[in-house]
């Protein structure tokens, strides 16, 4: 994605708004002797390094930021003109209630029936490469309007949510502030929806700081958690990095038939493989994994200490048992809460008539 | 007359396989560390291969689609190196499966 850094000091950066490293058993064994050995040698200071916050949102050349192009997006957001029954708007499955996903196992599209994939967060989504659990688009502006489009989630034709927008006389005002000169059309409203979820970002948690100094941020549990998560758990083999994600796709090892960027990538490594959340406020998003399987964060650190479950040739070969202990799944639940920004509460648009 | 044709001709068809196929490739290599690409772009020669070498603590996975240039190198465990030519002339668009911000574009001339 071709962006160009725009310093938004605003909120974010920092402080408003505001799933973990597994064949028969001799496939299992190799996939271990191919895996490089948690880095837990290296110092926690070395590690905290790693995690510190970017200082602005990044924004695309094409798409810079202003509070006009934020309100207009956020107004499309929450409404649910934007589908075809009139009920069911983008924040429905991102409501910032459930930290911008929506609390289920898996979505509930047109006709309240029910998705394939759990609602992703939209949390800190402006650091994404790939969107979709399974990567297939490659922008906010281009993710946007899938939702809106898909006969199974908003089930509203493009050219008929241009004409219900088109008809709506205090739309146009919005519109014109944010995009001058330009018209009501898929690509504006793609664009506004796109620059208001670069806004939406994960504030100031117990964690940030703690690596900023302040040793009484955290608990010592949590401080072991830390060690574990770069250490002997291998999490951060994939949940690197500030926003606690590679943006990468890998097979967990999750009993599915659901191939996810497999369908996308027809490569043998990329069948059954999803997108690394964040673990930006994941106390928040219970159920977990892309289908939801998994209830609490608990059940979540269960299933990387087995190794996943899936035996398959996809296997991440990060995925291999950790033989955590009890007191170590403890102090990774304890480190995972650290991770949780207090945010203000969301103001509700007021929509134009 | 016939075989000053003959003679004629031989030496131009050495010469056009050669240069399809340089003898003297040259093997160039491209780290993988911190989840990038040591450089983004590489130009080289026809009938040159590039080596893939995974200086990272995390699996990658080196691929391309680029029509007529497709492969795969499967995962390379940190520390693996995998080399591949490149016998064709065009831009080939290299990426990891696994971590897609990682590009190199490689100009084969």
């Amino acid at each position: 994605m071709k962006t160009s850094t725009r310093a938004l000091l605003l909120m974010l950066v920092l402080g408003l708004i505001g799933s973990v490293p597994g064949f028969l058993s001799s496939d299992r064994a190799k996939a271990a002797a191919n895996t490089a050995p948690p880095p837990s040698n290296l110092t926690r200071a070395h590690w905290k390094q790693k995690y510190i916050r970017p200082a602005s949102i990044p924004f695309p050349a094409d798409n810079l930021y202003s509070k006009d192009r934020e309100l207009l997006g956020k107004t499309l957001f929450f409404d649910p003109r934007l589908s075809q029954s009139g009920s069911i708007a983008c924040a429905s499955c991102h409501n910032p209630g459930f930290s911008w996903g929506d609390g289920l196992p898996r979505g509930i599209g047109t006709g309240m029936k029910e998705l394939g994939r759990r609602s992703p967060t939209i949390l800190n989504a402006a650091w994404s490469d790939l969107l979709f659990w399974d990567g297939r688009a490659d922008s906010l502006e281009m993710q946007a309007l899938g939702p809106i489009a898909s006969q199974r989630e908003m089930n509203m034709p493009l050219d008929a949510m241009v004409k219900v927008l088109q008809e709506i006389p205090e739309y146009k005002a919005l519109f014109a502030r944010a995009y001058p000169g330009e018209p009501i059309n898929e690509k504006t409203v793609a664009r506004a929806i796109a620059s208001f979820e670069r806004t939406v970002v994960s504030g100031q948690a117990p964690f940030d700081r703690w690596i900023s100094g302040d040793e009484s941020a955290i608990s010592e549990d949590a401080k072991r958690g830390f060690d574990l998560f770069n250490g002997k758990a291998g999490c951060v083999q994939c949940h690197s990095q500030w926003n606690f994600t590679d943006n990468g796709f890998h097979d967990v090892g999750l009993e599915d038939t659901d191939r996810g960027r497999g369908d996308r990538l027809h490569l043998e490594g990329m069948q059954f493989a999803f997108k690394t959340p964040t673990l930006r406020n994941v106390d928040r998003r219970a159920p977990y994994m892309h289908e939801g399987n998994e209830q609490t964060l608990a059940e979540v650190i269960d299933f990387y200490d087995r190794g996943g479950d899936a035996r398959r040739k996809s296997l991440s070969p990060e995925m291999v048992p950790l033989h955590l202990t009890a007191q170590e799944k403890t102090d990774l639940l304890a480190f995972l809460s650290t991770l949780t920004s207090v945010d203000k509460p969301v103001e509700f648009p007021s929509f134009p008539r | 007359m016939i075989n000053r044709i003959i003679f004629g001709t031989l030496p131009t068809i050495a010469l056009v396989t050669l240069s399809a196929v340089p003898l003297l490739a040259a093997d160039h290599e491209i780290n993988q560390q911190d989840r990038h690409f040591s450089q983004t772009e590489i130009t080289i020669k026809v009938g040159d291969t590039i080596s893939f070498k995974n200086d990272d603590e995390v699996t990658h996975n080196v691929f391309s689609t680029t029509p007529g240039m497709e492969f795969d190198l499967h995962r390379q465990a940190p520390g693996a190196s995998s080399t591949i030519p490149f016998n064709k002339v065009g831009d080939v668009e290299v990426d990891c499966s696994i971590h897609p911000r990682m590009k190199l574009l490689v100009h084969v001339r």
